[in-house]
């Protein structure tokens, strides 16, 4: 079950997409909100298309833990649900498949800054 | 000296200041710490799926993002992660970790003005660009998905 080769893959798919990213990062200088809202989308686009279960067959985690594979869940959970349910799934979909993500993000921000305070700030975003 | 002739030098003299980032060791940065964190969540499915064998796939890699969330979380109120992420660039941003550490960061870093100010408030300066881009082209992808 647990194979060497899924480990290399999403190694160099993963760092593939991080170098595509950097890249962007040294010729437009563009933000941390900006990067990570066009990779979404660009997940997104990926999912409407069809192309995003394949990739995720090949690349493993290197698919499903850059952004674009939060994007592409947002997608598919809002497209699954609008068949299922209709035009009340559109709306319900989407968040619903990307809940654990973000209610853990959260979550854990809040109980991290009750508990911890900011250190001098070295770089970072 | 007039205005424009002014303002050009000042932005040369800018240019000339800020510190150029390094472009072939910042890319293969980028590369291995992006290419790490992907390994680590391979890493973490592959465990949940032989602790969870009942688990469809989804709800795996479900467990898994929220395990490296939580993870990076607690890395930012250590003060970690800003190391990292300031060494490997874009690789920390582009994982999930990104996205984790842009909600965290902000949230300890605003925690002096206040719970609901500070934490509540301020959390959301990076992340909520990300999900209201992600929410609204969720809605429209739902009505691409509606006619296929």
């Amino acid at each position: 079950m647990i194979s060497v080769w899924d480990y290399v893959i999403s190694f160099l798919v993963g760092g593939f997409i991080c170098f595509l990213a950097q890249i962007l990062v040294i010729r437009t200088k563009i933000t941390t909100a900006r990067i990570l809202v066009l990779f979404l989308i660009i997940g997104m686009i990926l999912e409407v298309f069809n192309v995003y279960a394949p990739f995720k067959e090949f690349a493993k985690a290197g698919a499903s833990v850059p952004i674009i594979g939060f994007g592409a869940s947002l997608a598919r959970g809002a497209i699954m649900a609008a068949k299922e349910y209709g035009v009340i799934g559109i709306f319900t979909g989407g968040l619903t498949a990307a809940a654990g993500g973000i209610s853990m993000a959260i979550f854990a921000s809040f109980i991290v800054a009750l508990i911890f305070n900011s250190k001098t700030k070295r770089g970072g975003h | 000296m007039d205005k424009n002739k002014r303002n050009q030098n000042y932005n040369l003299y800018v240019e000339s200041k800020v510190p150029k980032t390094k472009a072939w060791p910042s890319l293969f940065k980028a590369f291995l710490v992006g290419g790490i964190i992907c390994a680590i969540g391979q890493g973490l499915f592959d465990l949940y799926s032989y602790l969870f064998p009942n688990l469809a796939e989804s709800e795996v890699t479900t467990c898994m993002l929220m395990t490296i969330i939580f993870i990076t979380c607690l890395l930012t109120g250590i003060g970690i992660y800003d190391v990292v992420g300031a060494w490997g660039g874009a690789g920390s941003v582009i994982p999930i970790t990104g996205f984790s550490n842009s909600i965290s960061s902000p949230a300890v870093e605003f925690k002096k003005e206040g719970i609901i100010y500070g934490i509540c408030v301020k959390m959301f300066t990076i992340a909520g660009p990300v999900i209201v881009c992600g929410v609204v082209g969720s809605i429209v992808c739902g009505f691409v998905g509606l006619f296929i």
